[in-house]
Order: C-alpha cells, then structure tokens, then sequence
C-alpha cells in the first residue's frame, strides 16, 4: 500500500512538472485521476514491487560524492576520447579485459557496469554472475578499470544496507 | 549579468556542438564496430549533455528547463543500456567479427595522458 501510494505521488510529480498547470482546478483533479489509473494498471499487473520502485534507492551519503566525481570522470574520458579522434595517428589499443566487482546487490553491479559505459572508452560487454567484461578503447583505460577506484566508491555507494 | 549568462550558455552550446562533431568524426576515423561505439558515446554524453545545459540556461527557472533536465536525465540512464545491448549482441554471435585487439605490451608510463 506504501508502494503503491510512493508511486502516485511520483506520478503526480512528474505530471505537475511536466504539463504546468498548478492553479487549473478540473485539470489537477484530471491529472490526480491519471495517475491512479496508472497505479490502478500497475497493480493489476504487479509490478508495483519494492524492487522496481525508484524512491526505494537508498539515499545514504556518499551518492552526493559519487555523481559529482561520475561527472568529471566522464568530463576527463570524454576529453581523452575526443583527443584521440582528433590526433591524426589515432593513438588507440583496443582492449578486452575481466573484472571481478566487489558489490554484493545486483543494484550495486548494475550501477558499476552502467558507470562504466556511460565513460566514453569503455564498454560492458558481458555482465554474468560476478564477472564484468569490459571492452576499453585504450590499454589505459583498461588499466585505470583493474586498479578498481571506480569499483571500490560504487561498493561504497551500497555499503549502507 | 544576462549578458555573462548568454555567453556561458553559447560557450556550452558550442562545446556541445564540438564535442558531437568530434563524435561523428570518430565514427568515420575508428577501425571497427566496438571502437566506434566509444567514438559515439562521446557524441551522447558531453555533445548532448554539454547542448542540453546550454538550453537549459537560455530558458532560465522555467519548466522548460525541468523538462531538459529530465531529457538528460533519461538520455544518461538509457543510453547505457543501448550502448551494452550493442556490443553484447555483437558478441555474442559468433558470426560477427571479433574485435580487433593490441597486443603488444602496455605503452610506456612516459606519456602524460589523463586515461580513465
């Protein structure tokens, strides 16, 4: 029941957002309807379900230093990638690498392997079990994976449960 | 003050134009299939980020600037995922060729390069 009203209010919030009408009476109470058919519909359906629910992400501290430092990572890749294009010899050494991540949730290896691809040079190819496949665009890159700082501040970022 | 504003968000709207043609660039310049996909997540994280956050100043505390947040937003979560969809199925069909590897030894430390 908790789920299911967390899940109407951030409907709600996101309608309020995205259409703009705060002081129309008749649409609010249209939108508030709307969303509890979608409730409705995703009770029918279960899956309301604490796994899928964004707001049950657990909030602890260390997500405020994480996304600020997964930014300038990506700011830092994406400069190094960039460079490599524009460099007329291409300097590039193509990599194939596995890694063991320390999380122990699902969550936790999916927010790793998502960190990883969402660096440019870097891509998971293969995420099975508790092995990680890393395809990088440079042997630093890879390199810079195996000495595990992005894998230890992810195992840090669920270390709250 | 609008005036500093304005500049800032013409400075990311070019860096986000520069940063997507490099991206192009890239994709064209790369050997293979899996190196492309690096040449094309420059293109979808800085180039569409750095566009987005240029908007989002032109259009100041609006609701349109909610909304090209909420676009990045999904852009950043999404984008991911198609990207390893790409590669896995590539992979994992061993019709396709595989990727092209360096074998030699890893290049000396000497180069000052900021890798990640």
């Amino acid at each position: 029941m908790l789920h299911a009203l967390g899940l109407w209010l951030f409907c709600l919030g996101l309608w309020l957002l995205l259409s703009g009408y705060f002081h129309v009476t008749l649409l609010l109470i249209f939108g508030a309807l709307s969303c509890a058919l979608v409730v409705f519909v995703a009770w029918r359906t279960e899956v309301i379900d604490p796994e899928e629910q964004p707001l049950r992400l657990r909030f602890n501290a260390h997500i405020l230093t994480y996304w600020p430092w997964l930014l300038w990572q990506i700011v830092l890749a994406n400069l190094d990638v960039a460079r490599r294009i524009v460099d007329p010899k291409l300097p590039i050494s193509p990599t194939l690498i596995t890694l063991k991540p320390t999380q122990r949730s699902d969550l936790g290896r999916v927010i790793y392997a998502n960190s990883i691809t969402l660096t440019p040079g870097t891509v998971t190819t293969d995420l099975s079990g508790d092995t990680l496949e890393v395809h990088a665009l440079t042997r630093e890159g890879a390199d810079a994976l195996l000495e595990g700082d992005m894998d230890r501040r992810v195992t840090r970022l669920e270390g709250g449960r | 003050m609008a005036a500093l504003l304005d500049l800032f968000s013409w400075l990311m709207l070019l860096g986000g134009v520069a940063f997507s043609l490099i991206g192009g660039v890239g994709l064209l310049r790369m050997p293979d299939f899996y190196t492309r996909l690096h040449a094309a997540s420059v293109t979808d994280t800085l180039g569409a980020g750095l566009i987005l956050l240029g908007l989002m100043v032109q259009a100041g505390w609006t609701l349109v600037s909610v909304k090209l947040l909420l676009i990045l937003v999904f852009m950043w979560f999404t984008g991911p995922i198609a990207t390893h969809a790409l590669a896995r199925a590539a992979l994992v069909d061993p019709a396709n060729p595989r990727p092209l590897l360096h074998e030699e030894p890893p290049p000396s430390k000497s180069s000052s390069i900021s890798s990640c």
